[in-house]
């Protein structure tokens, strides 16, 4: 703004311009790769839009997202189901249920998810005899199965540490003061502690949804062809990059916009505690 | 249980030599990946908390794309690419040749971006712990800016970012197993040509498991001695 000065009745000088300090010369040629590389992929994948590899391959793209995102959300919800019996054992006061329920936790969280795969994938083979007197071999036998099984477990052992995390962080007095009011132990824990729990826990929970979005990507290792093993499998007949590159974007894209959603969803549900 | 210790045993008849070979790829991948991760992310972390918006926007656009692309698909990206990449500049110079790059260099540089970009908002939020207070100090002292950022800033910002640059090391661990998939014969790699070949896949995979676990449990007591000397200050006073 520019406003006269009553003594003088001259304007104000404009502010000085910014130096060109090192950092600002830094950035300016940062963000000009940046540029520079966004346009030529943007350029790049314009131009192929009517390749024939696209042409060929983007309805496959289409069926692997939707592979991906069936293994995504069912690994979730029952991870969520098995998370809530092994946060309860984990803070159990009888050992004979927290030791294991933290020795379940440990492995999964401790091991890499490729390996846990490999471990049900290929492991039940050796179980064959056993598997099929108890005729679960037909489960074990499809790599569908096995992939949800092991995704499953995986994110069950992190959900429980996050529920538990959780429930612990809310202050005590909020139990002693249901107490006082005279609730019973289930309504407080419902009604009480379970919602500002569920409140804390929203930042994690979002991490772990994109975790297991990142991590499904595993499950083209083991012949499933979601995204990633479309994209995988799309190279193999076709050696055209662009396969990975078309991948790439469609992750990040998938990725940035939950994550961006996520966000939303927390501002709303937290918006009482902003001050 | 005796054919099992057989399998796994050092020699002609086991498999153990082999897995402890496995071991050996797997750890010096980790620790290989480690100080790149650590030096770009500090880079990064220093880029995001500069007053420069340019810079900012440019250190952010890094870490949201490396977060956001499955590890998988990174080290992907980093091995057909850069081979591709190759291949297309030599053409230019008119040789036409085959080549292959290492899975090793593959998986560090992969692994390297992703650490990076998580490891800088490790140091990104280590930062903001630091007071304004601790820059003006040492302006005040008259201790030149990069002086503050070695002898005052840093080791404070390290004790501060340590756990959760712990945290960022146990998942490293955990993902040197996917360059398995890229053809390095890290441990999980030898545990499934062990597991082919004497069709026991339910043992070699739990060994590994067992392997990475034990990786891991180590990692932990050592980081929390690492901690533990960290926080040498605080104690004495």
């Amino acid at each position: 703004m520019t406003a006269a000065n009553p003594e003088t009745s001259l304007p104000r000088p404009p502010a000085p311009a910014r130096a060109w300090t090192n950092a600002r010369i830094l950035g300016h040629v940062l963000m000009a790769l940046w540029i520079i590389s966004g346009v030529s992929l943007v350029y790049y994948l314009g131009t192929n839009i009517a390749s024939p590899f696209v042409q060929k391959y983007w309805m496959k793209y289409v069926d692997g997202f939707i592979v991906t995102l069936q293994i995504v959300s069912l690994s979730l919800l029952i991870g969520a189901l098995l998370s809530i019996l092994i946060a309860v054992a984990r803070s159990s006061k009888w050992k004979i249920f927290s030791w294991p329920a933290y020795g379940y936790v440990y492995f999964f969280r401790g091991t890499p998810l490729l390996a846990q795969t490999f471990l049900i994938y290929y492991g039940a083979g050796t179980f064959r005899t056993e598997l099929d007197a108890v005729g679960l071999w037909g489960f074990f036998r499809d790599a569908w199965y096995c992939i949800i099984f092991a995704f499953s477990l995986n994110t069950s052992a992190y959900q429980a540490e996050i529920l538990r995390g959780a429930i612990m962080n809310v202050p005590k007095g909020q139990w002693e003061g249901a107490a006082a009011l005279g609730i019973s132990k289930p309504v407080t824990f419902f009604k009480v502690i379970l919602p500002q729990a569920l409140m804390v826990a929203l930042r994690p929970y979002g991490n772990e949804i994109i975790l297991m979005i990142k991590g499904s990507a595993i499950a083209s290792i083991v012949t499933i062809y979601d995204l990633m093993g479309e994209t995988r499998r799309a190279y193999s007949r076709s050696y055209d990059f662009q396969a990975y590159i078309w991948a790439a974007v469609a992750y990040l894209l998938i990725v940035e916009t939950l994550r961006r959603v996520w966000d939303k969803i927390e501002a709303r549900l937290t918006r009482h505690l902003k001050r | 249980m005796n054919e099992a210790l057989t399998l796994l045993s050092f020699g002609d008849q086991g498999w153990g030599d082999q897995i402890a070979r496995g071991v050996l790829v797997t750890i010096s991948l980790a620790i290989a990946t480690l100080p790149f991760g650590l030096i770009i992310g500090f880079l990064v972390a220093l880029a995001k908390n500069s007053s420069e918006p340019s810079l900012k926007l440019a250190a952010n656009i890094y870490t949201t794309i490396f977060r956001g692309l499955p590890e998988l698909l990174t080290l992907f990206l980093v091995y057909f690419g850069v081979q591709i990449g190759i291949q297309q500049g030599l053409k230019l110079l008119g040789y036409d040749a085959y080549i292959e790059i290492n899975s090793f260099v593959a998986g560090m540089v992969a692994l390297s971006f992703v650490f990076s970009s998580y490891a800088s908002e490790a140091f990104l939020s280590a930062f903001r712990g630091i007071p304004q207070g601790q820059y003006e100090g040492g302006h005040a002292l008259g201790l030149s800016r990069y002086q503050t950022m070695t002898l005052v800033i840093l080791p404070q910002l390290i004790r501060l970012a340590l756990p959760a640059l712990g945290n960022l090391w146990l998942i490293l661990l955990k993902e040197t197993s996917l360059v398995s998939v890229i053809g390095l014969a890290d441990l999980v790699r030898e545990a499934g040509i062990a597991a082919r070949v004497t069709k026991e896949p339910f043992l070699f995979f739990g060994v590994a498991c067992l392997i990475y676990l034990a990786l891991a449990i180590i990692s932990s007591t050592g980081l929390a001695r690492i901690e533990r000397w960290s926080k040498r200050g605080d104690v004495s006073r």
